[in-house]
């Protein structure tokens, strides 16, 4: 991989410096990482991927035959003898958008070179992600004793359990790919990889923090991505 | 590099002074003029192959990746040209082949929709060209991330394995049309229901996987990797249309693999996102409540900006080519780059005039109309410039130039086919009939296999450091282009009669009564075509080995491809110094100029007194 010298770059803010950068040579984002460059365009791609999936569950749930089910109570959960609207979908939230704030820290230790920290932190964030899954695990299995299947749902409409399975089984693969990878790379943190800019498995490239940074935007936006089907399919 | 990007900035702010201030005095020195900013990047770390298997197999290499996308390509491209054989053979001469069944005539027909769109033309275009130019266009050693586009690569193998399997399973391959529409996509009686389907789906779900990773490496090749002085408008056009492509895929490949995925599960699991309640043989399924129509949407929401996935990096090629062989600048490149993105960017608000019969709101139609006809402008503005470039040029009529004349005449052919049937009142009727498939073939498939062959005649002496035969390849383009004009300009009157598209065989109608001669002659022009290509085949063999040599920079072009210091250029491409770039690479027949191509890295102080001096 190579760096970019973001030294002696003269860069100027607004419209002016973007126009700038995109007339100039060599590259059109000053001083960004190639890698980094590469996951947001991804990410791009990917929101069109969840924004299809999205868009086919409100056509899929507005011209259902049957009512759709109320998320309130299908979502609920039976605790101490009271009916709790929502409660473990708040608590798997909650766990999330935690886990995004250690990966934000982890960035900041890895870039101030704190190999501690930041190991530590990418370990916590791999540690949430796992709390999520697991809680999604889950979640999934109460449905399933309760006789909600992709092909159908005692509670009113069978393209519920469909889109709610393959919706939210989709984010959670992107979680679990997330949180093996928060594991390599808190393994290649701790063993030194990016102090030592040694080079990778695979790609044999050099190791280098922003590669902390690069995974860390997968996270952010694996959480995003969350609150969108938080949102449409616990609160609609 | 490090030590000039030192040397270099030690005398920046001087230098940019004298030039601002416009006094332009006799004082300034070469190296004034001549000045490009420092590199920002360090130089590329590559990896090295050492074994076989590291070198021409496993390979990190874009142009091995290239050449191995472009092989694989065509491979799939040549069974979807025999389908097409076999289906000919049905339908000008019924019964001919006698194991052909209306099950099979079906399943031919949409594995060779699918193989042509996609596993031939997209993956030769953006995976065969798009690795092999871009890196040497823009001035990098390799892609940005090397071991990613290998994967991509083997993604790709791995989905034509897939999709070619589909043969071999039972039932067959997927006989629903390569649109895959549901809900008889999954039903019985349409051939390959179950398995074929599912291979289909499979399939897809991994070319859209490789792709995306050989996509982002194109993108940032294109954003992030250009060399010293290498603008975006600097660019070749064929970069452009190759990132203008890539990006439309980037965007347009999520909705058919969401499509894929949510058929593979009303397909395996028995969910009803596509599926409607049905009757079956008298039976209730036990589907109920999903929407057909909106796979149509995902599909087209794809669909269509596939088509210019397609087209785009033809426009581009095609802009060099006929620029490069009639040694003219290529009229309005700034009106091409725009025209290029506009394209782009309209793609994405024309899907529905796939559907204007489906049922959906008439009023789409209305505006899905429109839109359609406003790509007009932008497309209509690329084939004037090609005109006007071509205009009074020291046209070489060679193979090559011939291929881009073939494509500018079929591509207007196919264009102005489509402006009827974008109205959507004159679509209602045709819709179906031959006189689509008349339509689509020209515009997105002829006119870009042209282009195709002209870049193949255009840059193999590179890619082998040999000229083609050009006897040979004057046959081939004759025989395919009036040959090709046979097939498809009949086909365009069938469609007025009104013979139906896709139909196994027309019996006693009154269609087959009119048609049955039509047939007969578009099939035997159809058997002819499809033989003349094996010329290319036979032609590449033959002059690996015996061809005329080519040396570095046959063809006087300008553009950074042709300037790298071996040919066939190696691993990292440039040697030990990256180019540097001084002007865009069309500047041919320049007034006062030594030559009558002055390349993209020759610096200005080389060019005093023409007029490309302050270029």
């Amino acid at each position: 991989m190579s760096d970019p010298k973001i030294d002696g770059l003269e860069l100027k803010p607004g419209f002016k410096g973007m126009a700038d950068d995109t007339g100039s040579d060599q590259t059109m984002f000053k001083g960004v990482h190639w890698g980094k460059a590469m996951m947001w365009i991804f990410l791009l791609s990917d929101t069109f991927i969840f924004s299809c999936f999205l868009i086919s569950y409100m056509k899929g749930r507005g011209s259902t035959l049957v009512d759709w089910p109320n998320a309130s109570e299908v979502f609920g959960l039976h605790v101490f003898g009271v009916e709790v609207p929502l409660l473990l979908i708040a608590i798997m939230t909650f766990v999330l958008i935690t886990s995004s704030g250690t990966m934000a820290l982890a960035v900041k230790y890895g870039y101030e070179k704190n190999r501690k920290m930041c190991g530590w932190l990418i370990l916590a964030t791999a540690v949430g992600g796992l709390i999520f899954v697991g809680m999604q695990a889950f979640e999934w299995s109460k449905l399933i004793s309760e006789g909600v299947r992709p092909w159908e749902n005692p509670f009113g409409a069978p393209q519920f359990g469909s889109f709610f399975f393959m919706i939210t089984g989709f984010h959670g693969t992107h979680v679990s790919i997330g949180v093996i990878f928060l594991f390599i790379y808190a393994y290649k943190t701790f063993a030194g990889h990016y102090d030592d800019r040694k080079r990778g498995w695979f790609t044999s490239m050099k190791g280098d923090y922003v590669e902390i940074e690069i995974l860390g935007l997968y996270w952010h936006f694996v959480d995003l991505v969350w609150v969108f089907i938080f949102a449409f399919f616990y609160l609609w | 590099m490090s030590d000039e990007y030192e040397n270099k900035t030690g005398y920046q702010a001087q230098s940019s002074e004298t030039i601002s201030s416009g006094s332009g005095g006799g004082s300034r020195t070469a190296s004034d003029i001549d000045y490009v900013r420092p590199a920002e990047v360090t130089d590329q770390d590559l990896y090295h192959g050492h074994s076989f298997i590291t070198k021409w197999v496993f390979c990190q290499d874009a142009k091995v990746i290239g050449v191995q996308y472009f092989l694989l390509a065509t491979f799939t491209g040549v069974i979807g040209l025999i389908l097409s054989w076999l289906m000919r053979l049905q339908l000008g001469f019924p019964g001919a082949a006698g194991f052909m069944t209306a099950e099979h005539y079906y399943q031919f027909v949409t594995m060779h929709g699918m193989i042509m769109v996609v596993y031939f033309l997209t993956a030769l275009f953006l995976g065969g060209f798009g690795n092999y130019l871009i890196p040497l266009m823009v001035g990098a050693r390799d892609m940005v991330f090397p071991y990613l586009n290998m994967v991509s690569f083997w993604s790709f193998f791995v989905a034509v394995g897939v999709l070619l399997a589909s043969f071999f399973v039972p039932g067959g391959p997927t006989g629903a049309g390569w649109t895959l529409y549901p809900p008889q996509t999954i039903l019985e009686g349409t051939p390959g229901s179950g398995w074929g389907i599912l291979l289909m789906c499979i399939s897809l779900i991994l070319f859209v996987a490789g792709f995306t990773m050989g996509g982002l490496n194109y993108l940032i090749t294109v954003l992030q990797a250009r060399t010293r002085g290498m603008t975006l408008m600097r660019m070749p056009l064929t970069v452009w249309g190759i990132f203008t492509a890539t990006v439309l895929a980037m965007l347009a490949f999520p909705a058919l693999l969401v499509g894929a995925l949510m058929m593979t599960l009303d397909n395996v699991l028995g969910t009803s996102f596509f599926m409607p309640t049905i009757i079956q043989a008298g039976e209730i399924l036990e589907y109920s409540g999903g929407s057909p129509i909106l796979f149509q949407h995902l599909f087209w929401f794809f669909g269509h900006p596939e088509v210019y996935i397609v087209a785009l990096p033809a426009f581009g090629i095609v802009s060099d080519l006929i620029s490069v062989h009639s040694r003219k600048n290529i009229f309005g490149y700034r009106m091409m780059v725009w025209a290029i993105v506009g394209i782009g960017g309209l793609s994405f608000f024309v899907w529905a005039h796939h559907m204007y019969v489906s049922g959906m709101n008439p009023w789409f139609g209305f505006f899905f109309a429109t839109t359609t006809l406003i790509i007009a402008i932008p497309t209509a503005m690329k084939v004037y410039n090609w005109i006007i470039t071509l205009w009074r040029g020291n046209i070489r009529l060679n193979v090559v130039m011939l291929w881009c004349l073939g494509f500018i005449v079929t591509f207007v052919n196919g264009g102005i086919t489509g402006i009827f049937l974008g109205n959507v009142s004159v679509d209602v009727p045709l819709s179906d009939t031959y006189f689509v498939v008349a339509h689509f073939h020209m515009v997105m498939g002829i006119a870009p296999l042209m282009v195709i062959m002209g870049a193949v005649y255009h840059w193999f002496p590179l890619v082998a450091g040999r000229f083609l035969n050009e006897t040979l390849g004057k046959w081939h383009f004759w025989l395919t282009f009036l040959g090709a004009y046979s097939i498809y300009f009949p086909m365009h009157y069938l469609g007025f009669i009104g013979v139906p598209r896709r139909y196994f065989e027309m019996y006693d109608s009154p269609y087959m009564t009119s048609a049955v001669g039509m047939n007969e002659f578009i099939s035997m022009a159809a058997f002819i075509v499809g033989a003349a290509q094996f010329i290319l085949i036979f032609n590449i063999i033959k002059t690996l080995k015996t061809g005329k040599p080519a040396g570095s920079n046959p063809w006087k072009a300008n553009s950074l491809e042709w300037l790298t210091p071996s040919v066939p250029p190696e691993h990292g491409n440039w040697g030990d110094k990256l180019p540097v770039v001084h002007r865009w690479p069309y500047d041919f027949n320049v007034p006062g100029a030594k030559e009558d191509f002055i390349t993209q890295t020759t610096p200005p102080s080389d060019v005093v007194g023409t007029e490309v001096e302050k270029t």
